[in-house]
């Protein structure tokens, strides 16, 4: 033991030292893959402090505004006031800024690397690239109409109900287009004593307000529950659906507590093909990604203070625009972020709003993996994360001094696992990966020969 | 040869249920750090056993026990890197000598009052907010396995009181299905809510701590119905998370009031002699 407690003591000191990997995250920032990537998505945006909650929800529905429908189970009656209908603009504003992105950097002279000791900085970030209802037929079905109202161009019905045939004829006879099974759902929400937040697009009020896109709806209210309920989205559902959720809260990130949150893969070196095809890449390897978790595992893509962004693939949020969203905590006095700008200071981009922290999630959902309703928690960890994936531009000229035939000599392994990197992140096809690369004038990777490492 | 060793590990492990608890939890971080990206470093992990043997050693010093015994420190040390996540080195060390030192300071009538490491995680909780446990970072996946290895420290601890464990998961299982069975949901809910990495961790080797259970085997069945009925509590009507952390911890004071209701013998792990470990000694008081 005499001799163990030194050893324990050294190795303490070393890892308390060791402290948290500070991660440089310079680089040219690319392209970003948003949600606008993705069929049959629907968009998220929680905000929550305590148990105080402002939902926004959005989702691409293309049809005939008159077959628009939603039904969401809500813990209380919503009040009038605590519905609104937010811009479409602040979700893509988020989707934007939270997007998994791609950086590229562009490698140095190598000789003058060796001459100034390798100690050149790194590159500074760029530019931005880019009708009233009956109530008594409603109490003949054992349904209670708590509330409706007219806000935007939508109608918006607040339900409770004894039993759920009832509830799903009556939706039914009231034009609301409910998949056969919902009952069942709806049943166990009835039974919880959650409201029904029932709402169809108003034709007469959209032509008045002139808008042709659905505005995304927006609730307040105070409930213990984080969650959100999926399962009746799922009833009738063909095929997989995706979900975006942006939780912004003060504390930090925020994670299920029901399915297992994993990061996405990041920071990976790929071939500098991909810049040309960088959605593709990036449902492939989500579909990938979400393969080999066997679809029971939501993604985190970007966990960040709201405060700043390094690449950034879009400006933080504006105090104002936090607060459309809903962020109820934001004092007054924060100044506004950034201006868009053309040119900004790097690293890091630090302005606006300190106390709002982001989380995004993707998840890929269907009935059979995810059998019950996400649940959330808040956790304080305040690490940032990114969704990040990187070229790197060789250097093209010349030199000959011992770095830069060492540079050179290096650079088809380079090549080579930035190949074996995109294939294990999509599942892609190496061969298939070597021949795009060629086509990108990259030249094809031969791997070195065992005597050809002895007298380098 | 091979045969008289795995014998002899056999009979070690039967001498010390302990020593297969250890194993398993670190087979379990192994497992959780490299195959399911767990949010703790090795460098933490290390940290955080190595002061947990630091601290049972100075405690053993300070209460002049007659030897330093590294298995129940190494246990509670494991735990604590399997749950608890911080984004602060010095409150993972803070939770760490919190959690030893509570065996020391928190014991009534010869007994901890609470599991070290559910005590030592709620506190930090409750006092910092700066600490929280991932219930879901284990996923569904690896569930069998994790259970079968659960189920093999029932067959090693068979000596160790796993009423407890038995009887929690009896009454858990009846509330989580009665409460989704009355809900009218399909039955892959509740089975996805016990298919559940934390759940496991908690049922075999947070409640089972025979050092922290009552005496007596009524007793230890009220205890469990206790735990189990606040967990659900917490969890389906106050829609909180952590409910069986929670619970654990407030049912943990109620154990003295057990104990003088329905009394029985105190148990007592295999002791070490003074100087080495591992070597046991005929026990004065053992159950």
């Amino acid at each position: 033991m005499k001799r163990l407690i030194p050893m324990l003591v050294v190795l303490i000191v070393w890892a308390v030292l060791q402290g948290p990997a500070l991660l440089a995250f310079c680089g040219f920032y690319v392209a970003k893959a948003d949600t606008k990537l993705f069929n049959k998505a629907s968009q998220v945006v929680l905000v929550r402090q305590d148990d105080k909650t402002v939902l926004t929800m959005a989702n691409d529905f293309k049809g005939d505004p008159k077959e628009f429908a939603i039904v969401i189970p809500v813990p209380t009656v919503l009040q009038k006031d605590q519905i609104h209908v937010g811009d479409k603009a602040l979700l893509d504003h988020l989707d934007a800024y939270s997007a998994p992105r791609l950086v590229e950097y562009f490698d140095e002279n190598p000789c003058q690397l060796m001459m100034y000791d390798r100690a050149v900085p790194m590159a500074a970030a760029s530019p931005i690239a880019g009708g009233r209802v009956g109530s008594a037929q409603a109490k003949s079905r054992g349904v209670t109409i708590e509330a409706q109202y007219t806000v935007g161009e939508y109608d918006i019905l607040i339900l409770s109900a004894q039993q759920s045939t009832g509830l799903e004829t009556w939706l039914r006879e009231n034009g609301y287009r409910i998949p056969p099974g919902a009952a069942g759902v709806l049943n166990s929400y009835i039974r919880q004593n959650l409201k029904f937040f029932v709402a169809k697009i108003n034709l007469k009020e959209q032509a008045k307000l002139g808008y042709s896109v659905l505005r995304p709806i927006q609730v307040a209210y105070e409930s213990p529950k984080f969650m959100l309920p999926i399962r009746l989205g799922m009833v009738n559902a063909d095929g997989p659906q995706e979900l975006f959720v942006y939780a912004l809260t003060q504390k930090g990130r925020v994670e299920a507590t029901n399915y297992r949150t994993v990061k996405l893969p990041t920071g990976t070196d790929l071939p500098l093909y991909v810049k040309e095809r960088f959605p593709d890449f990036y449902k492939a390897m989500f579909s990938h990604q979400v393969m080999k978790e066997n679809m029971s595992t939501i993604f985190t893509e970007y966990a960040w203070d709201m405060a700043w962004c390094d690449p950034c693939a879009a400006d933080p949020l504006s105090s104002d625009e936090l607060r459309q969203l809903g962020v109820f905590w934001q004092g007054e006095s924060n100044p506004r972020p950034l201006a868009p700008a053309q040119a900004r200071p790097s690293p890091p981009i630090r302005s606006g709003p300190q106390n709002v922290f982001m989380t995004r999630l993707h998840v890929r959902y269907d009935a059979a993996h995810f059998p019950e309703d996400l649940v959330f928690q808040e956790t304080a960890d305040r690490e940032n994360f990114q969704g990040r994936y990187v070229l790197r531009h060789e250097w093209k000229g010349g030199g000959s001094c011992e770095a830069a035939v060492r540079y050179r000599s290096e650079l088809p392994q380079r090549h080579e696992r930035e190949v074996q990197n995109l294939a294990s992140l999509t599942g892609w096809d190496v061969a298939q990966i070597r021949r795009s690369m060629n086509g990108g004038k990259v030249p094809t990777p031969e791997p070195a020969q065992w005597w050809q490492q002895i007298w380098r | 040869m091979i045969q008289t060793a795995t014998t002899a590990a056999g009979a070690l492990l039967k001498r010390d249920p302990r020593l297969y608890q250890i194993f398993t939890l670190a087979s379990l971080l192994g497992y959780g750090m490299f195959v399911l990206d767990f949010e703790i470093a090795g460098g933490r992990a290390a940290t955080i056993l190595a002061v947990a043997l630091l601290t049972q050693y100075g405690c053993t010093r300070l209460w002049k026990l007659p030897a330093f015994d590294p298995r129940s420190a190494l246990i509670s040390g494991l735990s604590l890197c399997l749950m608890l996540r911080t984004n602060s080195a010095g409150l993972a060390l803070t939770a760490t000598i919190i959690t030893i030192a509570s065996k020391f300071l928190l014991r009534f009538n010869g007994k901890h009052l609470f599991n070290p490491t559910n005590f030592g995680i709620a506190a930090m909780i409750l006092f910092t907010g700066q600490v929280w446990v991932s219930p879901g970072q284990w996923g569904n996946v690896a569930f069998f396995a994790f259970l079968m290895a659960c189920l093999g420290g029932l067959v090693v601890n068979r000596a160790a009181r796993s009423d407890v464990t038995y009887a929690f998961i009896a009454f858990y299982m009846a509330l989580v299905f009665g409460r989704s069975i009355w809900l009218g949901e399909p039955l892959a809910i509740p089975l996805h809510r016990l298919e559940n990495g934390a759940l496991l961790l908690f049922t075999f080797f947070m409640i089972s701590d025979p050092r922290t259970t009552p005496n007596s085997r009524a007793g230890r069945i009220v205890f469990a119905l206790l735990v189990a009925c606040g967990a659900w509590y917490v969890q389906f009507r106050l829609f909180r998370t952590n409910g069986l952390l929670w619970s654990l911890a407030i049912c943990s004071l109620t154990v003295p009031l057990i104990d003088w209701l329905v009394p029985g013998s105190r148990y007592e792990w295999a002791r070490p002699t003074a100087g080495r470990v591992f070597f046991r000694r005929p026990l004065k008081s053992a159950a």
